[in-house]
């Protein structure tokens, strides 16, 4: 308990104006087996604003999200959010898995799921008290879900499963969010409301890492962009790096002619 | 000489029988819920398996520093240390090879198993050596239970227990979702290891009464028709230490009238027909109820027409 406790004190965020990056990656390998799946990404995320992580099939998109969070064993490469090593900042972070990582036949409802994001703050062998399970009815109101809190998860479609998951990342009240494809196989309406909810984390000053696997919506949605194809291919503002020639790099070929920024 | 009188008149080596085996009942039923969960139901049978190497090697080191022939404590550190090892080699296994955890399991269990056996014969082929006692390990035996050993398996009990209740919230995460508790920070790590404490905990309490080839089943099947009862965990948890319970119980009663019969198998066939009658009848998930669910559907869908 002492030792969770420690760990969210000691969290640091320097003041906005230092220009220290939320998530600063540097030289980050990892491989799988005899493969390097990916190699040598460094690369530091603007402060607050979505950023979308795209690349081909295998491109390493997911991997380089849990590689970063330490899911994966790293090859080798430092990770540091706000400037001081990930271990120390951990109460800063907020995830978002891939929905079929879990069992959604598991027997909990959505509120259960949803204030799992307060366990860092409520501190091991301890009760989840009312003020945390309302701020997780809240994150649940938040993602439209307040009227499924009591259904057990396995009852919820697809896109509800997923906005659970948001809403517990939004229980977490986290500075940098981490987001493996939040938008797939959702239907319209998740999708509009994961967009919303991401725009209000951007507006709060967030940041939000999202794999992103869908190439035509990502102008319209993400400020910046970080192109994978087994290593950096290309990083910055949307309108000057999702270029052709960057997706040429990416996908090869078969990207040219796309015309994805008009 | 005890058939058929009530409880007051029980003697009291029944009693003893009777408390001891029920606290393991439920202490397994409940640690058991989160093995199911996390899908490692395999992991607890290797773990139990492989009790058997370390009980015969505890006895022979007992037979060689001159400890009385058959020291309890001695033989149930020997089964927790050997069972961890195989614990400890599974997991050294999935993580640094591309193996699946069930090959991992089945190579696992099948060679300490392999190990213990033999060794066991060649024990009894020891002349000087009292061994008779060794075999109960493998399939139990509850007729010859002291107060002592049902004290310690009710604290053993009492011990799982509070632990289930103490890190309910992390054993819950944990099962439900390890790599976000991973990316939170939380030591998953040292939780999974306490999870593993507790069942080698129960598994080693429950070696002398159910045997180390059935404990699996106290462990696993009055979780798994716990399953069919609720959809929330708190209740599935409490369920299930009331089958485990009642099992154990039940069993050791069973034996007790009928002496001829080995304790551990009735106690296990007592938690399988508790698991059978969940699978057809249980109102949330039972088979019955969700026939009846559909054909009520069926039948509104044809009035609907």
């Amino acid at each position: 308990m002492a030792m969770l406790q420690r760990l969210r004190t000691r969290n640091f965020i320097p003041p906005a104006d230092a220009g220290v990056s939320p998530l600063c990656v540097t030289g980050l390998s990892v491989a799988y087996h005899r493969q390097l799946a990916l190699r040598d990404v460094s690369w530091a995320a603007p402060t607050g604003g979505l950023v979308a992580v795209v690349g081909p099939n295998g491109a390493g998109k997911s991997t380089f999200l849990k590689a970063v969070l330490g899911l994966v064993p790293a090859l080798a490469g430092t990770v540091e959010v706000y400037g001081r090593p990930l271990a120390q900042q951990r109460g800063l972070i907020g995830y978002v898995p891939q929905r079929e990582s879990v069992d959604w036949d598991f027997p909990v409802n959505a509120l259960d799921v949803v204030t799992m994001g307060r366990y860092g703050m409520i501190g091991w062998g301890r009760r989840i008290t009312g003020a945390h399970k309302r701020a997780g009815m809240a994150a649940l109101d938040r993602v439209g879900m307040a009227d499924y809190a009591r259904r057990q998860i396995g009852q919820l479609s697809g896109g509800q499963q997923q906005r659970v998951f948001l809403a517990r990342a939004l229980a977490q009240e986290a500075r940098l969010y981490f987001m493996d494809e939040p938008l797939a196989g959702v239907d319209a309406a998740t999708e509009q409301t994961i967009l919303a909810v991401l725009r209000e984390l951007e507006a709060e000053g967030r940041t939000v890492i999202c794999v992103h696997h869908d190439l035509q919506t990502v102008a319209a949605t993400f400020d910046h962009v970080l192109m994978l194809n087994r290593t950096l291919v290309a990083a910055g503002p949307v309108a000057t790096t999702l270029t052709d020639a960057n997706l040429r790099l990416a996908y090869g070929q078969r990207a040219s002619g796309l015309s994805l920024l008009s | 000489m005890m058939e058929g009188l009530p409880f007051a008149a029980m003697g009291h080596n029944t009693a003893m029988v009777l408390a001891g085996t029920t606290a393991l009942g439920i202490a397994a039923g409940t640690v058991g819920c989160f093995m199911v969960l996390r899908r490692r139901a395999l992991v607890s049978d290797a773990l139990s398996h492989a009790t058997l190497p370390g009980i015969v090697i505890a006895f022979l080191v007992g037979l060689a520093l001159g400890v009385e022939g058959r020291s309890l404590p001695l033989l149930l550190l020997g089964a927790a240390i050997s069972g961890a090892l195989a614990v400890a080699a599974i997991q050294a296994i999935t993580r640094w090879t591309r193996l699946p955890e069930d090959a991992a399991i089945g190579a696992v269990l099948s060679c300490f198993f392999g190990i213990g056996v033999v060794l066991l014969s060649v024990v009894q082929a020891l002349p000087a050596a009292n061994a008779a006692g060794l075999k109960g390990f493998i399939f139990g035996q509850t007729a010859a239970m002291r107060s002592g050993e049902a004290a310690t398996l009710a604290v053993l009990a009492l011990a799982a227990l509070a632990g289930v209740a103490l890190f309910f919230k992390e054993l819950r995460l944990l099962a439900f979702d390890e790599g976000f508790a991973r990316a939170a920070g939380w030591p998953t790590g040292r939780f999974d290891l306490g999870l593993m404490a507790l069942v080698t905990l129960v598994t080693v309490a429950g070696l002398q009464t159910v045997g180390l080839v059935l404990i699996i089943a106290l462990l696993i099947t009055p979780a798994a028709a716990a399953r069919f009862w609720t959809d929330r965990l708190g209740i599935m948890l409490l369920v299930a230490g009331l089958i485990g319970g009642l099992s154990g119980g039940i069993g050791a009663l069973l034996s007790a009238r009928f002496q001829n019969l080995p304790a551990g198998a009735i106690i296990v066939l007592v938690a399988a027909c508790f698991f059978m009658a969940s699978l057809f009848f249980a109102p949330a998930r039972g088979l019955l109820a969700r026939t009846l669910r559909r054909a009520r559907l069926r039948a509104s869908l044809g009035a609907a027409r």
